[in-house]
């Protein structure tokens, strides 16, 4: 129970501050924001990690398997294209 | 001791992702916000390998080289137009790979730390519908992006489908979490999930999709949240909530920005296209000009403002629009974009497509800048828009699409719109700037037009 409150306290301090900056953020990094966002919610990948790694149940480690490739491509994918988009925004000269 | 290590690292790789985020609040330090966003990223993957439940590494070689060659491939050679099919597909991944990390550990308890059973199955029913719901949906935006299935919004009897699925996965979700041993409801609850996703997708319209690819974005987030709760993993919990909340944003701009609300997007509700008829808007009054008349009227004048719209995507006019509007700028001609919020297929698509057209981002303006300026434009060119900037939105009630914001473009004293025909935007309606004493229209492939207006200024 009280890991579940711990969690819960954690969950709703990141929903805030995830409110204060991304209102913030200008309608031109809208997309960059929503790969890159995405990115991070790729952050599943260590999770898959363990259930890939942890050699107990074989059905479990297939699975996490799926996951891990998932999550690695909505990484790396994820933090490249925004890199990629980013670099072309420029101020004039 | 170790754990202690690996949590350490957990709260470095949140805090990275916050600032990470913080970075994007700005143009000038968006790059680098990214950059600490991986790097926190990094930190995560390489503490977890720390982990002690981790004794094999086989699969994990192989899923990370797998995932990695298909990531980089993907983000370096998808041409910048299909960017919204990627977002979208990205999306998708993210929230499968939170279900199947749900499914992984209900299947295999051991690899949870110090969790109770009622939140870990919770949880777990709430990740693996979330996550798979997220997949499926994000795949059919993908398809209905790329063209492969009909952009045309469509209710109806799906509607009903829907309410059965949600139904379903909720009612086999909490006959899960009372009774875990029965592993084929998680499996029914997954397939149901999953099948909810395209049935919410399916009907949603064209012009609608920026709405779909946020909620897509917040959803995958709120399964990596979910399962952080699973696994009582901070690291998760943080990043899946802030994810979740920049989605929700975007979700409510985007809803806001066409007057519309989340429940109409998702049940492809448009407004009934009663009032006035193509005939009474039109007729005799649209007058048409040649490249020669318009580029006439552009070098006498002092401030442009180009709108553009999905259009532009379509003709991949953006090139030619810089290159117009450079020929203008060296003219001493003021040079303005204005961006409406749902210009496009998802937030933000016209700027990442100026962008990558080198249009600098100090020349592109949002909705409520630009709106005070077109009082003193005097021209105003209308690439590939149309019910974004039809007046009928603000003056007449009883349109279907009163009351969206749209941009006062018909305040400019001439509004030059480029496009193909007369034919009505998504809404369905006629647009009677097209047929206004200051507005010219110059038909044609937008692309086309806009090379034919730069050759007429040079001779």
């Amino acid at each position: 129970m009280e890991t579940l409150i711990i969690s819960v306290t954690i969950f709703v301090l990141a929903v805030v501050i995830g409110f204060e900056i991304i209102t913030k953020i200008p309608p031109t990094l809208h997309t960059p924001l929503m790969s890159g966002s995405n990115a991070i919610s790729g952050i599943s990948v260590v999770g898959a990690l363990v259930a890939a790694g942890a050699g107990k149940d074989e059905m479990a480690a297939y699975i996490g398997l799926g996951a891990l490739i998932l999550a690695t491509i909505n990484v790396v994918g994820g933090f490249l294209v925004t890199h990629r988009m980013l670099s072309m925004f420029k101020r004039k000269n | 001791m170790q754990q202690n290590l690996v949590n350490a690292a957990y709260l470095a790789a949140s805090v990275l992702f916050i600032l990470g985020l913080k970075g994007l609040t700005s143009p000038r330090t968006a790059l680098r916000g990214n950059l600490l966003g991986a790097t926190g990223m990094l930190i995560a993957v390489a503490a977890t390998l720390l982990v002690r439940q981790i004794v094999s590494f086989e699969l994990i070689l192989v899923g990370i080289a797998i995932g990695s060659v298909v990531g980089v491939v993907a983000a370096l050679k998808v041409p910048l137009t299909a960017m919204p099919e990627l977002v979208a597909l990205f999306n998708g991944f993210g929230g499968g790979a939170s279900a199947l990390v749900a499914a992984a550990a209900v299947l295999s308890p051991a690899m949870i730390g110090d969790v109770s059973r009622i939140q870990m199955y919770t949880a777990g029913v709430a990740s693996a519908i979330i996550g798979a719901a997220t997949l499926t949906g994000s795949v059919i935006a993908w398809a209905k992006l790329q063209g492969m299935l009909s952009m045309q919004p469509r209710g109806g009897v799906l509607h009903t489908i829907n309410f059965v699925c949600i139904a379903g996965a909720l009612g086999s979700g909490i006959y899960y979490a009372l009774d875990p041993e029965a592993l084929w409801v998680f499996w029914t609850l997954i397939s149901v999930a999953a099948l909810y996703g395209v049935l919410f997708t399916v009907p949603v319209g064209g012009a609608d999709m920026p709405v779909v690819i946020a909620l897509l974005n917040s959803a995958s987030g709120l399964a990596a949240a979910s399962t952080g709760f699973v696994l009582s993993n901070n690291v998760l919990i943080i990043s899946g909530s802030l994810v979740g909340a920049s989605g929700f944003i975007l979700t409510e701009i985007m809803c806001r920005a066409m007057n519309r609300s989340l429940w109409d997007v998702l049940s492809g509700n448009l407004g009934d296209s009663i009032g006035s008829s193509t005939d009474d808007v039109y007729q005799g009054r649209v007058k048409s000009a040649s490249a020669d008349e318009a580029a006439l009227i552009l070098e006498a004048a002092r401030s442009v403002t180009i709108v553009p719209g999905y259009g532009m995507a379509v003709a991949q006019a953006q090139h030619a629009v810089r290159d117009l509007a450079r020929r203008l700028q060296k003219n001493g001609t003021r040079i303005r974009y204005g961006i409406h919020p749902v210009a496009g297929r998802m937030p933000g698509h016209m700027n990442v497509l100026l962008a990558e057209a080198d249009v600098p981002y100090d020349e592109l303006f949002d909705m409520d800048q630009i709106n005070p300026t077109f009082a003193q434009t005097d021209v105003v060119i209308v690439l590939g828009a149309n019910d974004v900037v039809n007046p009928a939105a603000r003056d007449d009630p009883n349109s279907p699409i009163a009351g969206m914001p749209i941009l006062d473009v018909d305040k400019a004293q001439t509004v030059m719109i480029i496009k193909r025909s007369l034919s009505p935007g998504f809404a369905g309606i006629p647009n009677r700037l097209f047929a206004a004493d200051n507005t010219l229209m110059l038909f044609g492939d937008g692309e086309k037009v806009v090379r034919e207006l730069l050759a007429a200024l040079d001779e």
